[in-house]
């Protein structure tokens, strides 16, 4: 611990200035620590007279408060414990809000969490007008609800509607939306930030201005929903109804948050709120959901600043890209590589191929312009960074070639040779394959170690996963440069051996041929895609294979069997609804039926035609059909981790959530097998091995570690 | 004698043009800058340039926006170039994207630029229509009003016809005269037949056909994704006709002189939307980059006369004395591309080039000599492609050199015509 202060204190003309501004650290956060300095300013501002007003200011240009240091959660054994914790925060928040000096918050950057309740508590905020300014309350995203009065406050001060909507999405609220929904008084550019505050501060000691002032507009909306009981009835019931649909009642605390918020109008005392948020931030403190996603935070955090590649090794800068194939992957890759501001060379066999690729390019990026996150004139720069062509030209400079072709070796072979031709000799050439191995597309180059696999998962521009695939002759620096490149395109990055379906689509096999073969079972589509979605998955595995593909399903199902044998051998169903020449979505018929938009109806019963069994299906609890799924996924990321496909633990539950929808709330496969035990997985797999043969083998890793009682992660403190 | 020293000639390294598109067609949704943008845009990617070298764009254009007058700057302007880039907008009529080139070429010749973009952009889809004066005056009064009476009182005077918008005409503002009565004139002032200013037409669309089909052309275009759905390209001029014949030809009727007029929509260019640009280097900073140059400006210069005479007749007055600068005679020439506006217009400037006359008015002791027809336009010019007033310098100087380059052969002169009786002529040497 830094013997530095955090919070320093300056009085100036009967003003208090109280900068923020944690050594050491690149953003500001609230530690124990920190509120104890907090703590004792305040007391010396309420006991000298001579000082009239105070300031909040952060001493970092460009960020506020991140909010609390995560760090302290961990320590919390009991609800009591981070209920005592909320009450603390809430005792030193009211003597801001109650105390005899007026408070004036003055936010410049993010100001989130813990941060924004410190604000909400002050007497006036001003905000300044830069992109980096935002206010968000972020705790849902880690299973927790605001703990330091956010729940009471915010809906005082935007009304009810607005209050809910940041606390149960933690979504980002800009500066000039922050003044229209009255979050905060007024909007200032940064470099007069620090004068304004202090003017006001002193306009707030004269009493010429009004603390906590309303400044939201109450509109016709406001009046008959937020601001009276009847109205604010049916806005708690309607919110009720559409948190407990949307989150299949797997995240508690988004029906916590809106009981905190409820409690707020239902008493006549202000304490029962404070009361309730900490009692129901304690409980959410303690819940694994609540664990699991702050696992997820910490080993997120921790992939990005592990670079998978031997320290020095440095990336090479990507000052341009091409991108090879124009259809909707490398359109995709194009668009976030645009976004990013890197000029793509867009390449293709044909220009109205092209066209049609600048053309999907131009509808990712809109939707950023219709949701105005960008203006017509980012728009329109954004779009000109891609420029398209039919020749290999313009590529002689560009250090990074992602090749999102035809998934087929040959072409992909005769892709990588005739860009070699025209590219630099320390120019990267990055296949967008999805299984196709690395080593068997490099093996035709004149440069392998030049070569690498970047897998993006579809769409794109929404996925967050990135697998970038190694071989054994990839260099050290190339890994680094796509790297490092992808984690600039926003993408969460985990880096893999190369191997057949490599990590994602490796562990995705089995789970998809599992449902499969409860098809062949005589097991109902919809039985097996709710009974997954119940267990947290986005979609069933089944409604997958549709949106896929059945074509794609098939090649790389193909390729597993190939790989792995016996345990990958595709079910008789797949097969048959593939040969019968149905495609899924895009042929708008598959185990589903589709109407004639492709808007996915229901079950397509003419299906069941197919299988064996016929129309007849038989039930089987749902909770068969999770475990049997589920263990399929686990024991092959398990052989993974045995083969050093993937590198760790948390690479692979990081792949597993972010490549497949793993149910984050379960923190991945691995933190699964740890929450369940992993001698009562391998006790489950030698059972399902007993009737299924063959295809739940434990993994080595799994028995290895049962025996020895081991986890994959360490048991208290921090996961990762 | 050369103006530029050995050494440090400026070297044209490559050109790119959009389509050349008949105005109101397929780049109607497109304005001159954006024009602009995608033939710098591809032209930086094309020549591997690294954006970061660049020092300078000039950039040509007839009708600026009203919005955005300075096209260069806004060209510069977009984030593949880096802000520092310096950029000016030109107005030389018909030759614009000529004296963007040379103004370029100027800069690096006074060793103040290395490396330049030159070019030019027109869209006659998107002139400006203006008010009338009474209805501006009446606008600007009621801007400055202070009181809704006085705003009111402000529009009091407007009449019927103050309602009337004003295009901008291809006109002469001194002498009223419009380009093609200009033409019209010319071709009975030099004696041009109908005849010959058909097969003229006729001569430009077989090669620029040619062209097209054999690729050299398309060589030089970079395919354009159509507004407003972008889903389709267009990869060559819509202008060029295939399937025209003399018969067809003279069958129009004279558009600017009903009864005893040569000039007609067949043998005139048209109006047309379209953007290109070229790549400037001094020459030891291009090998010391690693690029092959197509050719290097071995001299050029303008020349004016009276608008009221023969108002595109001074590429007359301006070839000898680029040739003289060059130190060459016509005989040295292996290739020439004289801008079309008007069939009238080359034959009269051909005419010219062989007038004692017109010599003794350049200040020549004879004549600049006869053209042989077969190296002059070979690949077609304004009449069939187009003529995207700023653009076309650029496309003339990228079609000489690379057609240069490709016959082997060692200079190419160039004439461009211009309103307000100016006229433009450069000698480039292959490199």
């Amino acid at each position: 611990m830094s013997t530095q202060p955090a919070v320093t204190l300056a009085v100036d003309d009967g003003i208090a200035v109280l900068t923020f501004d944690l050594p050491g650290e690149s953003v500001n956060k609230f530690s124990p620590a920190v509120i104890e300095e907090f703590s004792a300013h305040i007391g010396r501002i309420e006991k000298d007279l001579t000082i009239r007003g105070a300031v909040l200011i952060s001493g970092k240009a460009g960020n506020f408060i991140a909010g609390a240091d995560i760090d302290q959660f961990l320590a919390f054994k009991v609800a009591a414990d981070a209920a005592r914790a909320s009450a603390f925060g809430h005792a030193m928040f009211q003597r801001i809000e109650k105390g005899r000096v007026p408070v004036v918050v003055a936010v410049d950057g993010a100001c989130l969490g813990g941060g924004l309740e410190f604000a909400l508590a002050c007497a006036y905020r001003i905000a300044a007008d830069s992109p980096k300014t935002v206010f968000a309350l972020p705790e849902v995203k880690l299973g927790l609800i605001p703990g330091a009065g956010g729940t009471q406050r915010l809906p005082k001060r935007v009304g009810l509607q607005a209050a809910l909507d940041m606390i149960l999405t933690g979504k980002n609220v800009r500066a000039k939306k922050a003044v229209q929904i009255g979050l905060v008084d007024e909007m200032v550019h940064p470099s007069i930030l620090r004068q304004i505050a202090i003017q006001r501060a002193k306009e707030l000691a004269a009493g010429t201005i009004a603390r906590q002032r309303d400044s939201r507009h109450h509109g016709a909306k406001e009046l008959f929903l937020d601001d009276n009981p009847i109205g604010r009835a049916v806005v708690f019931r309607k919110t009720r109804e559409m948190t407990a649909s949307k989150s299949g009642g797997h995240y508690p605390a988004l029906a916590a948050a809106i009981e905190a918020v409820a409690a707020g109008y239902s008493a006549n005392s202000e304490e029962h709120g404070y009361a309730e948020e900490a009692r129901l931030f304690g409980e959410m403190a303690m819940t694994p959901v609540c664990r699991e996603l702050m696992f997820l935070f910490y080993a997120t955090t921790a992939l990005k600043k592990d670079g998978g590649v031997p320290a020095g090794v440095k990336a090479l800068a990507v000052s341009r890209i091409a991108v090879l194939g124009t259809g909707f992957m490398g359109a995709g890759i194009a668009a976030i590589s645009v976004m990013q501001g890197v000029p793509v060379r867009f390449k293709d066999t044909a220009a109205d191929r092209v066209a049609k690729g600048v053309a999907a390019v131009r509808e990712v990026i809109r939707d950023g312009l219709i949701k105005r996150r960008i203006t017509r004139q980012q728009f329109d720069d954004q779009v000109g960074l891609v420029s398209g062509t039919v020749e290999y030209t313009g590529f002689g400079r560009v250090p990074l070639v992602i090749e999102a072709v035809f998934e087929d070796l040959a072409v992909k072979q005769a892709v990588l040779r005739e860009t070699e031709q025209v590219l630099s000799p320390t120019a990267i050439f990055a296949s967008n394959t999805s299984t196709i191995p690395i080593a068997s597309i490099a093996a035709t180059s004149a440069r392998p170690e030049r070569v690498i696999g970047m897998h993006f998962f579809s769409p794109v521009h929404k996925m967050p996963l990135l697998e970038v695939i190694v071989t054994p002759r990839t260099a050290p620096e190339v890994t680094a440069t796509v790297a490092e490149y992808g984690r600039r395109i926003g993408k969460t990055v985990i880096i893999v051996n190369d191997a057949p379906g490599f990590f994602v689509n490796r562990i995705l096999a089995p789970y998809v041929n599992e449902a499969g073969k409860l098809l062949d079972e005589g097991i109902a589509v919809d039985a097996i895609d709710r009974a997954m979605t119940g267990f947290g998955f986005p979609v069933g595995p089944i409604n997958l294979i549709d949106e896929v593909g059945l074509d794609i399903a098939g090649k790389s199902g193909a390729i597993m069997a190939e790989a792995f044998g016996g345990r990958m051998q595709p079910s008789e169903a797949l097969q048959k609804v593939l040969s019968a020449g149905r495609l899924g979505r895009k042929g708008k018929q598959g185990f589903y039926a589709y109407d004639a938009d492709g808007k996915r109806e229901g079950v397509d019963e003419s299906v069941y035609a197919l299988f064996t069994g016929g129309a007849k299906r038989r039930e089987m609890p749902k909770e068969e059909i999770q475990r049997r799924l589920s263990l399929a996924m686990v024991n092959e990321a398990a052989r993974c981790l045995e083969e050093g496909i993937v590198r760790s633990a948390r690479d692979a539950d990081i792949g597993a959530v972010f490549g497949i929808g793993f149910p984050p709330f379960r923190g991945g496969p691995f933190r699964h097998a740890d929450a369940i035990g992993v001698a009562e997985i391998v006790k489950q797999l030698d059972s399902l091995d007993a009737v299924h043969p063959g295809r739940f083998v434990a993994a080595a890793i799994l028995r290895e570690m049962a025996t020895a009682g081991r986890t994959f992660y360490p048991r208290s403190g921090r996961p990762v | 004698m050369p103006i530029y020293e050995p050494g440090r000639r400026v070297a044209i390294i490559a050109g790119v043009r959009t389509p050349f598109a008949k105005a109101g067609t397929a780049l109607r949704g497109l304005s001159a800058i954006e024009l602009g943008k995608i033939a710098v845009s591809e032209l930086v990617h094309r020549t591997d340039l690294d954006p970061a070298a660049l020092d300078l764009l000039t950039f040509g254009t007839v009708l600026p926006s009203v919005l955005a007058p300075n096209i260069a700057r806004e060209i510069a302007l977009m984030p593949l170039l880096p802000k520092r880039v310096d950029a000016w907008s030109v107005s030389r009529a018909c030759a614009s994207a000529n004296q963007a080139i040379t103004d370029a070429a100027d800069q690096i010749a006074l060793g103040h630029a290395q490396i330049a973009i030159a070019g030019g952009a027109e869209s006659l889809s998107n002139v400006p229509i203006l008010h009338s004066r009474g209805f501006s005056d009446a606008l600007v009064a009621a801007s400055k009003a202070k009181t809704l009476t006085q705003r009111v009182q402000a529009f009091a005077g407007i009449r019927a016809k103050d309602f009337i918008p004003i295009t901008p005409a291809i006109a002469e503002p001194t002498t009223g005269e419009s380009m093609g009565q200009s033409a019209e004139k010319m071709a009975k002032l030099n004696g041009v037949t109908r005849e010959e200013q058909d097969a003229l037409a006729y001569a430009s669309h077989i090669n620029a056909h040619a062209g097209t089909t054999d690729g050299r052309l398309t060589a030089e275009i970079v395919p354009v994704t159509l507004p407003p759905r972008f889903e389709s390209a267009m990869t060559s001029d819509n202008g060029v006709r295939s399937d025209t014949t003399l018969a067809a030809l003279a069958a129009l009727k004279p558009v600017f002189d009903r009864r005893y007029g040569t000039v007609t929509a067949g043998n005139a260019s048209p109006l047309t939307d379209g953007g290109a640009a070229v790549l400037l280097m001094r020459e030891d900073v291009a090998k010391s980059l690693g690029y092959q140059p197509k050719a290097y400006i071995r001299s050029y210069a303008y020349a004016a006369l009276d608008p009221g005479e023969q108002l595109l007749q001074a590429p007359v007055l301006a070839a000898p004395v680029a040739l003289k600068r060059a130190g060459l005679t016509l005989k040295d020439i292996d290739l020439i591309e004289m801008h079309e506006a008007f069939a009238a217009q080359v034959l009269s400037n051909l005419r010219g080039f062989e007038s004692q006359y017109w010599a003794e008015r350049a200040g020549f002791s004879a004549p600049v000599g006869e053209v042989d027809r077969s190296r002059l336009n070979v690949m077609g010019g304004s009449i069939s492609l187009g003529h995207p007033f700023g653009a076309t310098g650029a496309r003339v100087t990228t079609t000489l050199v690379n057609e240069l380059a490709r016959r082997g052969g060692q200079f190419g002169l160039m004439t461009v015509c211009a309103a307000g009786g100016l006229g433009f002529s450069m000698v480039v040497e292959r490199a």
